[in-house]
């Protein structure tokens, strides 16, 4: 490892320093100052992370009423497992599929596209494609909402009118609610995604791509022999993020319906934590979906780790 | 021939990119246009595609900066709340991604463990814990209770673990030689730099709390304690005649984000693609 440099080269430099107070000089020393340096961070750490996820673990085998707390045992989750939770863990596994795949073929397609001689104004594209992740989920969903509005005036059934097709009540089914959010998603997420893949795109040696031109390989052989290969572990990496952060969604439901949707057509998981353990108060049932949540997440986690080889090669 | 050929597809491929390029940008588009119309109209129709260019007029803006009180709360709210975290997370991590980088100490293997397994935990299991704990400190609809959670970063730990790997070393080395202490070392000639990760780090923390919504949604309660995105959320109703707020505001919330990009794009790409963080 590289931190492994030689601290201890002049062990005389202690003694070499003008004398100071025992203290100061205890404070300064190379064994304690690192320790120093991390404990702020330790303290807010677990104070603000550990004790919570412990806290939260033992709340979801726990009754919590104002002043009176009690165990129930596996209570909160015999209850969680209801239509409800189905319905939100479904709606959230869609959502995951659609936007995990979207947000990984088409950033590959548009990185390639983007990272190739011919094309113009890199610059230009590559920052008009990033600048939606700038804007929060709020106001890029109040646009949404706006433009997918049910009149017929809106921006989205207009373009349906003028093609010939019927005006959408975009809200109220659940298949255009779940195209909404994934749109959403899709729309603020593809610039942030397409530089991953662009960074990724510029380890790939461009001798393959000559040694493949004189072999007579077609531009899509390239692609899937030369340049796929080297996209692996950024699209494991990129896969991984998109299907946590898909598993915590809960905005791009909530800038569509607030609280409550049609049928639950927009309800997601911590759309479900937030309904019961905020709004109902019910807290130790809304951190058994926490936990649940959590098992999910880690299980994900630890795949891309045994997928990208960490328990192989043991450091980072 | 061939030649010809070539140059036909590189034309579609760079019009193909604008088109793509266009289709993203198109939202912000509408929601500039749409600003400028008259926010009745706007809550009657939505965001149309076709509509009466000669009423576009600057009322909505007029309105938020002379009528507006609230949002103008909301805005310094959430000023106040990013400054705040920036400076804090920034102090935290920086600390200790370069002692994690630049020293040698006992169990720094198993702490950068530590961190890395408990950064798999998801905020949304912290979240009930740490409100019955705003609640207890009577922390609940304070800045205080909003920001505190977020000064934990790990994942600037990382980045600026990273980035202090590549620091010179031997600096430290002759500045000790020269009476200098750890301290010293630290604040006045390393930190400096690592400015360019600070830069990255500032901007992830500030837009993460800029437009952070679930925590600050479950703590802040009264109106005047709201951040931007709350704040705007509870304009969002299909009966609202807050809409000239509602549009004016958002373009005022996103613009100076803009305007930010375009001047330190390097750091804003190396601050959101490090963990794809969710902002």
């Amino acid at each position: 490892m590289k931190t492994d440099h030689n601290l201890a080269t002049n062990p005389n430099v202690a003694t070499q320093k003008p004398p100071r107070k025992p203290l100061m000089k205890f404070l300064n020393s190379k064994k304690v100052v690192p320790y120093i340096f991390v404990s702020p961070f330790i303290i807010s750490f677990l104070v603000l992370t550990v004790y919570p996820a412990i806290r939260g673990i033992i709340m979801s085998f726990q009754s919590v009423l104002p002043g009176q707390v009690n165990f129930v045992g596996l209570a909160n989750y015999d209850r969680v497992f209801n239509p409800t939770f189905y319905k939100a863990l479904t709606n959230t596994t869609i959502y995951v599929i659609l936007t995990v795949s979207i947000l990984t073929i088409l950033p590959i397609i548009l990185a390639v596209i983007l990272d190739s001689r011919f094309i113009k104004l890199k610059t230009i594209f590559r920052a008009s494609l990033f600048m939606p992740a700038l804007a929060s989920t709020i106001v890029a969903g109040m646009i949404f909402r706006l433009m997918f509005g049910e009149t017929d005036t809106a921006a989205a059934n207009q373009l349906l009118n003028w093609l010939g097709m019927e005006s959408v009540d975009w809200k109220f089914n659940a298949w255009s609610g779940m195209f909404l959010m994934v749109m959403l998603c899709v729309w603020r997420w593809l610039g942030v995604n397409i530089l991953y893949f662009l960074a990724a795109l510029q380890t790939v040696p461009k001798e393959l791509y000559e040694a493949a031109e004189i072999d007579g390989a077609s531009i899509f052989k390239k692609f899937w022999y030369v340049t796929l290969p080297f996209l692996k572990p950024v699209t494991i990496f990129v896969v991984t993020i998109s299907i946590i952060n898909g598993f915590r969604m809960f905005e791009e439901s909530f800038v569509f319906w607030e609280a409550g949707s049609p049928g639950n057509i927009g309800l997601t998981v911590v759309g479900y934590i937030y309904q019961q353990g905020i709004q109902q108060n019910d807290m130790g049932f809304g951190a058994a979906i926490g936990v649940i949540l959590m098992l999910i997440i880690f299980i994900i986690s630890f795949i891309q780790l045994v997928l990208t080889g960490a328990f192989k090669r043991g450091d980072e | 021939m061939k030649k010809e050929k070539r140059k036909i597809s590189v034309m579609i491929a760079n019009i193909g990119m604008g088109i793509i390029c266009l289709i993203a940008l198109f939202p912000v588009i509408m929601l500039l246009i749409s600003s400028l119309r008259p926010s009745s109209e706007l809550m009657r129709t939505g965001i149309s595609l076709a509509f009466d260019w000669s009423v576009l007029n600057l009322d909505n803006y007029m309105y938020i900066f002379t009528e507006a009180n609230g949002y103008w709360g909301w805005y310094m709210n959430s000023l106040i709340i990013s400054a705040i975290t920036i400076v804090l997370s920034l102090f935290f991590s920086a600390m200790v991604g370069y002692a994690l980088a630049v020293y040698d100490f006992k169990g720094k293997n198993l702490f950068f463990t530590f961190v890395v397994f408990i950064l798999m935990v998801p905020f949304e299991i912290l979240m009930l814990p740490l409100f019955q704990m705003m609640i207890s400190f009577q922390l609940v609809d304070t800045y205080v209770g909003v920001l505190l959670p977020m000064i934990v970063a790990p994942i600037a730990v990382f980045f600026f673990r990273q980035y202090a790997l590549g620091l010179p070393i031997q600096l430290m080395d002759a500045a000790r030689i020269d009476g200098a202490t750890e301290y010293g070392i630290y604040f006045k000639i390393m930190l400096p730099l690592m400015t360019p990760s600070l830069g990255a780090m500032a901007i992830l923390q500030g837009l993460g709390s800029w437009n952070n919504f679930l925590w600050p949604l479950i703590v802040l309660r009264s109106n005047d304690m709201f951040t931007l995105p709350i704040g705007l959320a509870t304009l969002l109703t299909p009966y609202g005649n807050n809409y000239d707020v509602l549009i004016a505001g958002s373009v005022m919330t996103v613009i100076p984000i803009i305007i930010l990009f375009i001047f330190f794009q390097r750091y804003f790409i190396s601050g959101l693609t490090v963990g794809g963080v969710k902002g």
